[in-house]
C-alpha cells in the first residue's frame, strides 16, 4: 500500500479515539517520534516564546465607506501558531493580504521581522509563505513542475528545486501525483501541494488563508496534524486565518477573534475561557417533562429501578396514550401547544427563582438554556422534582471556543453563531432572542 | 546608487540584494511564459496560418512578376530594379502580397499572445500566489510583456527568412544590399507593428476579467481602426472641406486631415511605412502637385537614408504606440486589487 493509504487506513481506524490521537498521528507519520498530546506540547512550548516577530500598529483599511480592518493592534510571537479566527467578511484575508505587502493599508503599519510590509515587501517575501485560499496552480504543468518553478522564482538552481521538490512531496504525501497535470488534482491534493509549494522555500514564516476549508475529514486531521509539525518540529511561526473555530483552536498556541474588522479578544484558549469563567459564567441547557401526575412517573422509576422491561414499557406506553390524548382532545393541536407554552413559563419562572440566574432562554428544539454566575445544576435538580417535572436532558456547557466565540459574538453584536463540529446552524432564533433578552436587560 | 532611491530600512547593500532576487525571478518568469507561448497549441496554429497564408503570397508575387517580366522582354525593356523587395509587396493574381497580410492579420496574432494576459491568472489562481514570490509586482506585467514581444519578433523574422530563402530560390533573384537592410528594417517594423496589438491586448486583460471580454474588445478596436477609421477620416474631411466650391487649397486640407485622421491607425502607420521602404518608387506621403512631380523629381530610386528620412515619424508614432499602451497596462495592473 501507498504511504497515503497508509494514513488514511490509520486515521480512520481511529477517528473516534481522540485520546489515541498522539499514537495515531505518530503511526500516520511513519515515524518515531511522536508530535506529542495536544495539552502537552502546547504548554510546553509556551514559556519559551516571546520574541514578537509579526508586529500590526493601529492597521487601518477602508474600501470606500466600508472598513474593513479597524484600528488592528497584533503581536505574535516567533515560532507560535496563531489562529485568526472570525466569520467572513470579518477582515482576516484583508489582514493577511497587508501583511503580505499585496494590498496597502490606508493607514498604520505592518512589521514583520523589523521589515515594512508595504515598504520592503519583496524582503518579506523571501521569509513568508503564502498559502491562499483555493490555491491555484498552472493547469498545464504537472505539480512537480510547479514545485521546482516557485522554487527556482526563489532562487533557487534547477538541481536544487528538483531535490527539494520531491522531498517535500514525500512529506506532504503527493508524490503519487506529482508528475500529473495540476488541471486534474482535487481540492485535497491542491491544498497539500499548496503546503508544499510554500515550504519550497523554505520560509521562517507561514500565513494561511483557511487551509482546512472543503476538506474531508481523514483529510483534515493529515492536514491538521502536518501544520502542527510544521510549527512544532520546524520551528517556523504560523498564521492561520480561517472561520473553522474546531480544527483551528485545536493546533493554535493562540487565538485572535476578529468582529467586523476589530479584534475583540486575542489569546491562548484557555485564558479566553478563564476570562469567562471569571466572569462567573455557567451554562446549562436541560429538557423537563411535566409529568401528568406523580403516580406513574413513581412506576416509570421503579420500574427503571427495578429493570424490568414490561413496567417501563408500560411507563413509555402511557406516556404515548397521555400525549396522544392531549393532541386528541376536543381543539386542535393548539391545545397541546398551549399546554407546552405554558409548561414552558412555569419552567422558565421556576429556574429564574433560582438565586444566580442571569439568562433563561428556549431553544429552538424545546430545551431551556441557562447562563447563571454559579453552578446551579444541584439547586435544579431539587426544584424541577419538587414541582413534579423529569429531568430527561442535562448538559452543561461553556469553557470551549464555541462558547467563548459566540459570547465574544454577542458581544460585538455578531449574528454569524453556527456548530462547527456538526456544521450546521444551530439554534439561529434562540440565541437571536437570547440576544433580545440581553439587549433588553441592558435597556432597562 | 543615491541615497534617496532607498526605501525606507533599506541599505544599499539590502537594495542590491533585492535587486538581485528579482531578476533571478524575473529570468525565470520571463522563460516560463516564453516557454508557455512556444509550447501552446493557438500560437502553433496562427503561425501555421501565417506561414501558409505567407508562402501562397510569395507564389502569388512570383506569378505576377514573372508576367511582368515576360511582358517585358516581349517589349524589349528591361524589368525595374529591387525584384527581390518586390517578392514581398506584389499582389498575385488572387491574393494579398505578404505586405498586406501582415498589416491585416499580424494584429489578430498580436491580440492572441496577449488577451489572456493577467486574467487568466487571476481566474486559475495562480496570481495573488505569483505576486507572493519574492519579485516586484511589475516583474510579472513586464516579464509577461516581454515574452510575449520576443515571440512577436521571432515569427515575424522567421516568416521574413522563410520567405527570402523560398522566394530565392524560386524566382533566382539577386538581392542587393539594399535590400536586404530595407527587409530587415520591415520586418523590425512589422515587429513594432504588433507590439502595439500586443500592448493594447494586455492592457485590456487588465481591464477585463474574463479573457473572453478583453479579446473581444481587442478584436473590436481593431476592425475600428483597420477599417472604418478611414471611412471616418473621409467623411469627415468631406464635411469639412469638400463642396462644388473647393479651392485647390481646400483640397489640400482635405487630404491632410484625412490623412491625420487616418494616421491615429496603426495599420495606416504601418501601410505607408512599409509601402515607403519597400518600395523605393514612392517619393512622398503627400499630396505632389504635378510640377512638383514632373519637374523637381529625380528620375531615378529613393535611396536607404532618404526612405528613411520618409518614415521616421511613423517609426517614432509606432513606438509611441506601444509605450502609451504598455504604461496604461502596467499603471492599471499595478493599481490593481491582488485577491483570490
Amino acid at each position: 500500500m501507498t504511504e497515503l493509504q497508509n494514513r488514511t487506513v490509520a486515521t480512520r481506524v481511529t477517528a473516534n479515539a481522540d485520546d489515541h490521537y498522539a499514537e495515531h498521528v505518530a503511526e500516520a507519520a511513519g515515524s518515531a517520534e511522536a508530535v506529542g498530546d495536544p495539552a502537552d506540547w502546547r504548554s510546553e512550548r509556551n514559556e519559551g516564546l516571546h520574541e514578537i516577530i509579526i508586529r500590526t500598529s493601529e492597521l487601518v483599511k477602508q474600501y470606500g465607506d466600508v472598513t474593513a480592518v479597524d484600528h488592528l493592534n497584533l503581536e505574535i510571537h516567533k515560532g507560535e501558531v496563531f489562529g485568526l479566527l472570525g466569520p467572513n467578511g470579518a477582515g482576516k484575508t484583508t489582514t493577511t493580504l497587508m501583511l503580505l505587502g499585496l494590498t496597502d493599508p490606508t493607514s498604520g503599519t505592518a512589521e514583520i521581522s523589523g521589515l515594512d510590509c508595504t515598504r520592503d515587501a519583496l524582503a518579506v517575501k523571501k521569509i513568508v509563505g503564502y498559502l491562499p485560499d483555493n490555491v491555484g496552480f498552472y493547469p498545464d504543468m504537472s505539480g512537480r513542475e510547479n514545485l521546482i518553478f516557485s522554487g527556482m522564482m526563489n532562487g533557487l538552481t534547477r538541481k536544487e528545486a528538483e531535490e527539494r521538490a520531491s522531498g517535500l512531496l514525500e512529506r506532504v504525501g503527493m508524490t503519487y501525483a506529482a508528475d500529473r497535470k495540476t488541471g486534474t488534482y482535487s481540492r485535497g491534493m491542491r491544498q497539500r501541494l499548496g503546503i508544499a509549494d510554500v515550504l519550497m522555500k523554505d520560509p521562517e514564516i507561514i500565513i494561511m488563508d483557511e487551509p482546512t476549508l472543503g476538506i474531508d475529514p481523514s483529510g483534515m486531521r493529515e492536514l491538521t496534524a502536518l501544520i502542527r509539525e510544521l510549527s512544532v518540529k520546524d520551528g517556523r511561526t504560523i498564521l492561520i486565518s480561517s472561520h473553522e473555530l474546531y480544527q483551528i483552536q485545536e493546533i493554535s498556541d493562540r487565538v485572535g477573534i476578529f468582529v467586523k474588522g476589530r479584534m475583540i479578544a486575542c489569546g491562548r484558549i484557555d485564558e479566553l475561557g478563564q476570562q469567562l469563567q471569571n466572569e462567573g459564567l455557567y451554562m446549562v441547557d436541560f429538557r423537563a417533562e411535566k409529568t401528568a401526575n406523580g403516580s406513574m412517573t413513581t412506576e416509570h422509576r421503579t420500574a427503571v429501578e427495578t429493570g424490568t422491561e414490561h413496567g417501563a414499557m408500560n411507563a413509555t406506553a402511557e406516556t404515548l396514550a397521555s400525549t396522544t390524548e392531549t393532541v386528541a382532545s376536543g381543539k386542535s393541536g393548539g391545545a397541546a401547544e398551549d399546554r407546552a407554552a405554558s409548561e414552558t413559563e412555569e419552567l422558565k419562572s421556576l429556574v429564574r427563582g433560582i438565586a444566580g440566574v442571569r439568562l433563561v432562554g428556549v431553544k429552538e428544539d424545546g430545551t431551556l438554556h441557562v447562563e447563571s454566575g454559579r453552578d446551579i445544576r444541584a439547586e435544579l435538580f431539587q426544584k424541577l422534582t419538587d414541582a413534579g417535572y423529569l429531568l430527561s436532558e442535562l448538559h452543561e456547557r461553556g469553557g470551549d471556543l464555541d462558547e467563548i466565540y459566540r459570547k465574544y459574538f454577542e458581544k460585538a453584536g455578531g449574528d454569524e453563531n453556527y456548530d462547527n463540529r456538526t456544521n450546521h446552524t444551530e439554534n439561529k432564533t434562540e440565541k437571536r432572542s437570547l440576544r433580545e433578552k440581553l439587549l433588553q436587560r441592558s435597556h432597562r | 546608487m543615491e541615497e534617496d532611491d532607498l526605501l525606507p530600512g533599506e541599505t544599499p547593500e539590502s537594495h542590491a540584494a533585492n535587486v538581485r532576487t528579482n531578476r533571478r525571478g524575473m529570468m525565470v518568469l520571463y522563460r516560463k511564459e516564453l516557454a508557455d507561448h512556444l509550447c501552446s497549441r493557438r500560437f502553433w496554429a496562427l503561425f501555421a496560418l501565417l506561414m501558409i497564408v505567407s508562402v501562397a503570397s510569395l507564389y502569388g508575387a512570383i506569378g505576377s512578376l514573372r508576367q511582368t517580366a515576360l511582358a517585358a522582354q516581349s517589349q524589349g525593356q528591361g524589368v525595374s530594379e529591387f525584384q527581390f523587395l518586390k517578392l514581398f509587396t506584389t499582389a498575385g493574381s488572387s491574393i494579398y502580397s505578404f505586405q498586406s497580410f501582415l498589416g491585416f492579420l499580424g494584429p489578430i496574432f498580436g491580440i492572441m499572445l496577449g488577451f489572456d494576459a493577467i486574467n487568466n491568472e487571476q481566474a486559475q489562481g495562480t496570481l495573488n500566489r505569483l505576486a507572493a514570490q519574492p519579485i516586484y509586482r511589475d516583474t510579472i506585467i513586464n516579464a509577461k510583456f516581454l515574452a510575449g514581444a520576443t515571440v512577436v519578433f521571432l515569427t515575424v523574422f522567421s516568416l521574413g527568412g522563410v520567405l527570402s530563402g523560398l522566394g530565392l530560390l524560386l524566382s533566382g533573384t539577386k538581392p542587393v544590399a539594399e535590400e536586404w537592410v530595407r527587409l530587415v528594417i520591415f520586418l523590425l517594423l512589422s515587429g513594432v507593428y504588433i507590439s502595439v496589438w500586443l500592448a493594447i491586448s494586455v492592457l485590456f486583460s487588465t481591464l477585463s476579467r474574463h479573457a473572453a471580454t478583453s479579446a473581444l474588445s481587442s478584436i473590436a478596436l481593431w476592425l475600428f481602426l483597420t477599417m472604418f477609421l478611414s471611412l471616418v477620416a473621409s467623411g469627415l474631411a468631406n464635411a469639412m472641406f469638400a463642396g462644388t466650391h473647393a479651392s485647390a487649397q481646400d483640397v489640400i486640407s482635405a487630404y491632410r486631415l484625412q490623412t491625420g485622421i487616418n494616421r491615429i491607425s496603426p495599420y495606416y502607420l504601418f501601410s505607408e511605412a512599409a509601402s515607403v521602404l519597400m518600395n523605393p518608387n514612392v517619393r512622398s506621403l503627400d499630396i505632389m502637385s504635378l510640377v512638383e512631380y514632373q519637374n523637381g523629381a529625380l528620375a531615378s530610386y529613393l535611396s536607404l537614408g532618404q526612405s528613411l528620412l520618409q518614415i521616421w515619424p511613423h517609426l517614432v508614432a509606432m513606438i509611441m504606440e506601444v509605450v502609451i499602451g504598455f504604461a496604461l497596462a502596467y499603471i492599471s495592473f499595478m493599481r490593481k486589487e491582488i485577491r483570490a
